[in-house]
């Protein structure tokens, strides 16, 4: 090799303004769905280099010095740094790695900057499923890939008309799609993480938490997120028994409750009821142990246990999005006994505050014959209090529970809940808040209820004597249609709510009825796909037990026949050989192995005449064939009948 | 080191470029001639790859184990796209015009695509020389490229080993394959600019003057031969009278002029003597003069005429 510029090196390549354009368009929406998480001062600027980028190659004005392009990245990580704090980290690094984007291109001269730029841009875009993995958010990354290499095919091609680009990337990426499907079946998966994780990785999971003051749950029932999917075998249960049971709090300090000291028991099913329902769950991801179930869980899933208040906890944090199946009873036969520890965590109550609810609740007591006498009084106050119920309630001061019951009257189940529950430990009755979920709503196309952060909910246990806990839903006694028919109808039409929970917009929920099932299929075949998943799949396909070995070999035998199919298609006859043409070779060929090969500059007459001349015996057919190859090569007119006669003559010879 | 090695084992390099040179005819670049390996952006597209697997390992990201898992079917789809470019590949030569040493050669290669895709972007590269051009070859259509290849020694010069390498589509790999067609060139001595020698024994009075008067005295017009010049064709009487005439010079007729090794002094080596004698072909033809050339075994009658001073030429080329 000699040391000559070589002119297909992508460093030597300047890149020219309809590429540099194309790359910076990709890159664009790439950005798009990270620019609306970043401070608008780092998307701007962002914006800017692409911007600056592009003003260079339009007035060919030399580009800046690498001086400059080092102070704006020591700017932008400066900014980065007073922004977060650190330069680490998962949100940090990310929004680097965006300004990088426009600083590479800055610098972008030759195409090798070009295609690094590219890669960046590949990179930028699995960034983006870090936050968001919709089907909305893969069709946008589809066609962002698509641009990106696109603009890849434009770099090995500058004189290549776009149109023709465009067509080279989508078979580029036509022809990647299978040996893509099999290495996402195929290749083994490993349970990440493979190391410690940025603190801040799983920011930004909603859900519920582990205290509950006035206003967190409020907030959460907001929005329209999903907690969680549940697909029955057989009927679905009825709405008003759709308790989904999540955390339980005991410790009350006045304004937060939260759950406080907590153990874990061995699991003892429950007995009795009135219905089983087997079910399975598809839990969103939302950093916390514990799992939902309907009430009461009969059956343990996978790695979970349960805590003594029965609450169903995961071994992990639920981190991504997971499946378990799960059995439940209506209304089994309660424990009927609990610890002399729990009875006293159950009637612990802050010092000094809500002197009138105590007030009001030692009232009750005196009067009352027994524990569930002072329930009922309870409920029938709330019924009878003309409470409302919103998702806007007002602020309340020190003396919360008072506020709300004697003045305000505007509250939201945390109100409810934890009113109730004051009152009933203010009368001697053991009482704890239960948080969760309540309702859900039945897909008519799938038929799996999808239960929403605005399905947040709280209410109470109390403990009666011989009945054991008893589930009250102080929420559902005061505002009665929050249960049977959902939030939507039992919050006035004056507060907002979120727009696909109106109901007005029947319609619009028959299509999103429609579009859930589908990205429920997305959540539990695409997402969900994990190791588990791909033992279940490869025992259906007949591999049993398949551990690495057995997939990494059948991995391979895929993307061999794959090579080799896409090696066939490459060697395809590209041009149909004209018949003509294959009759006369043949018929060289076999003049040829009798010694006349025909020399490369000898046309067919001269080729003809010589062969007939050295092969006396074949005169007249070598003659004829020469003449009818001329006639039908190089005359006016190739019939059908005359390539047949010829090929025929060839073949008699 | 391997560049050594197949230099001194011809055979070995025969079966590993899968072609005995040199090759006649038209050459098609069959996938077994293909070869192929990952540029550097491919391997830097291969680092990628590992750490978005590595990533979307760690944050268990199925939509980022499927891009990953797409872009290596990308880097395999694209290897066999770039090989594709160049399989199949039709490579012929045309004739090589004789030139003068220290000219360039220029050595035609007519690419023939015979598909219904587009080539794009194939580098043309003399191996010997590195004269290169990149070309795109359109769908169906032939592309003529020339590669000046320096002559440095008068004779043939063969074209020995061309190269012809991809990176389209991706440029994650470079597909390169080697043709060694049978085409030459004839490169005739580096001519020497010397003045004429005297004409010889049998014509020494008139010989002289038409060597002084030879080249730019204009004698009149006669009817065209076939074998004149047509430099020396009268275009401005053919614009008139639609006949086509010849300028005859003073002396053409008279001059006849013996370009004889063995008038050169002693003392010049073989290549010095080549390069007088042609310079003397160039000035006698220019001239006008009927010249023949003597040589070592060689004797070309006297004649003129652009065929006669190839004649002369090749002999001295060749000699």
């Amino acid at each position: 090799m000699t040391g000559l510029p070589h002119p297909l090196a992508p460093e030597l390549r300047p890149v020219n303004t309809r590429d540099l354009a194309w790359l910076v368009g990709a890159l664009l929406l790439v950005i798009a769905p990270h620019a609306q998480r970043a401070p608008w001062w780092l998307t701007l600027l962002t914006l800017c280099l692409y911007g600056w980028r592009l003003y260079y190659a339009l007035n060919r004005a030399p580009l800046p010095s690498r001086l400059l392009v080092l102070g704006v990245a020591a700017v932008g990580m400066l900014g980065v740094w007073i922004e977060f704090r650190t330069i680490f980290g998962r949100q940090p690094g990310i929004l680097l790695l965006m300004l990088f984007s426009g600083l590479k291109l800055l610098e972008t001269r030759s195409h090798r900057d070009a295609v690094v730029s590219a890669f960046l841009g590949y990179f930028l875009i699995v960034t983006n499923f870090l936050y968001t993995q919709t089907m909305q958010t893969a069709a946008a990354m589809t066609v962002a890939l698509f641009l990106i290499t696109a603009a890849l095919v434009g770099f090995s091609a500058p004189q290549r008309p776009v149109r023709a680009n465009l067509r080279t990337a989508g078979l580029l990426l036509a022809h990647a799609a299978p040996a893509a499907l099999a290495l996402f079946v195929l290749f083994p998966r490993v349970p990440g993480p493979l190391w410690g994780l940025p603190q801040d990785a799983y920011a930004g999971m909603t859900g519920l938490s582990d205290t509950m003051s006035p206003g967190n749950l409020s907030s959460l029932a907001q929005s329209d997120a999903i907690a969680f999917r549940a697909e029955f075998q057989g009927a679905a249960p009825p709405p008003q028994q759709r308790y989904w049971r999540g955390p339980v709090l005991w410790e009350f300090d006045g304004r937060t409750w939260s759950i406080g000291p907590n153990f874990l028991v061995e699991f003892a099913p429950p007995e009795g009821g009135r219905g089983t329902y087997r079910y399975e769950v598809v839990l969103e991801p939302h950093n916390r142990h514990w799992l939902f179930a309907l009430e009461t869980a009969a059956t343990l899933p996978e790695r979970s246990r349960i805590t003594y208040d029965g609450q169903l906890v995961s071994n992990n944090p639920v981190r991504a999005r997971i499946r378990y199946n799960l059995t439940s009873l209506i209304a089994p036969r309660p424990a009927g006994k609990d610890t002399p520890g729990s009875m006293r965590r159950a009637l612990r109550l802050p010092q000094d505050f809500n002197p009138r609810a105590t007030a009001l609740a030692a009232q009750w007591r005196a009067a009352a014959a027994d524990d569930a006498e002072v329930v009922a009084r309870a409920l029938a106050f709330l019924r009878e209090g003309r409470y409302v119920y919103t998702l806007e309630p007002p602020l309340l001061g020190r003396h919360s529970i008072d506020e709300f019951l004697f003045v305000t009257k505007e509250g939201f189940c945390e109100h409810f809940s934890s009113a109730f529950v004051f009152l009933m430990r203010a009368a001697g009755i053991p009482a704890r808040v239960v948080t969760g979920y309540q309702g859900g709503e039945l897909n008519s196309v799938d038929s799996i209820i999808t239960v929403r952060q605005s399905d947040a909910h709280a209410w109470a246990e109390t403990f009666l004597p011989g009945r054991g806990w008893v589930r009250v839903d102080p929420t559902g006694a005061a505002v009665p249609g929050r249960i049977d028919i959902g939030l939507a109808r039992a919050v006035p039409q004056t507060t907002s709510l979120p727009l696909m929970m109106r109901p007005e917009l029947e319609w619009l929920r028959g299509v999103r009825d429609r579009w859930e099932a589908t990205a429920h299929k997305w959540n539990v075949w695409v997402l969900g796909y994990n190791p588990e998943r791909q033992r279940e799949l490869m025992s259906l396909a007949g591999l049993r037990d398949a551990d690495w070995r057995a997939l990494t070999a059948a991995l391979f035998a895929f993307l061999g026949v794959m090579t080799l199919a896409l090696l066939a298609w490459s060697l395809k006859r590209l041009v149909r050989p004209d018949p003509v043409q294959k009759a006369w070779r043949a018929f060289c060929r076999k003049l040829a192995a009798r010694g006349v090969e025909r020399a490369p500059h000898e046309g067919p007459r001269d080729y003809a005449a010589r062969a007939a001349t050295a092969l006396p015996a074949a005169r007249r057919g070598i003659l004829r064939i020469g003449e009818l190859y001329i006639a039908l090569r190089y005359g006016a007119q190739a019939s059908a009948d005359g390539v047949a006669r010829l090929r025929r003559m060839v073949r008699e010879i | 080191m391997i560049g050594r090695l197949l230099e001194r084992n011809p055979r070995f390099s025969n079966w590993l470029y899968g072609f005995v040179p040199p090759e006649r005819g038209t050459v098609v670049l069959v996938h077994r001639r293909v070869y192929i390996v990952p540029t550097r952006m491919g391997w830097l597209f291969a680092g990628t790859l590992g750490v978005l697997l590595i990533g979307s390992i760690n944050y268990s990201l199925s939509l980022g184990f499927a891009l990953t898992f797409l872009l290596a079917g990308l880097g395999l789809a694209g290897m066999v796209h770039t090989a594709r470019n160049l399989a199949r590949l039709a490579v012929s030569v045309g004739r090589a015009e004789p030139v003068f040493a220290g000219e360039a050669a220029q050595f035609r290669l007519y690419l023939d695509g015979r598909g219904t895709f587009d080539r794009p972007s194939i580098l043309v590269r003399h191996q010997a020389s590195a004269a290169q051009l990149v070309v795109d070859v359109p769908a169906g259509a032939v592309v003529e490229v020339a590669l000046g290849v320096p002559a440095e020694r008068r004779g043939w010069l063969p074209l020995g080993r061309v190269m012809l390498e991809t990176r389209f589509p991706i440029g994650l790999f470079r597909a390169w394959s080697y043709v060694e067609p049978d085409a030459r060139c004839l490169v005739y001595p580096r001519p020497e600019r010397s003045p004429l020698p005297p004409a010889s024994g049998q014509a020494a009075a008139g010989s002289l003057r038409a060597q002084t008067a030879g080249s730019d005295d204009f004698a009149g017009l006669r009817g065209y031969q076939r074998s004149d010049s047509p430099r020396h064709i009268a275009w401005k009487a053919v614009a008139r009278s639609d006949e086509m005439l010849t300028k005859q010079f003073a002396g053409d007729a008279a001059a006849e002029l013996w370009l004889d090794a063995r008038l050169l002094p002693g003392g010049l080596n073989i290549e010095q003597t080549l390069s007088r004698l042609a310079g003397w072909v160039l000035a006698a033809e220019r001239g006008g003069a009927h010249y023949g050339l003597r040589l070592a075994g060689v004797e070309i009658p006297p004649a003129r005429g652009d065929a006669h001073r190839a004649a002369c030429l090749q002999a001295l080329a060749l000699a």
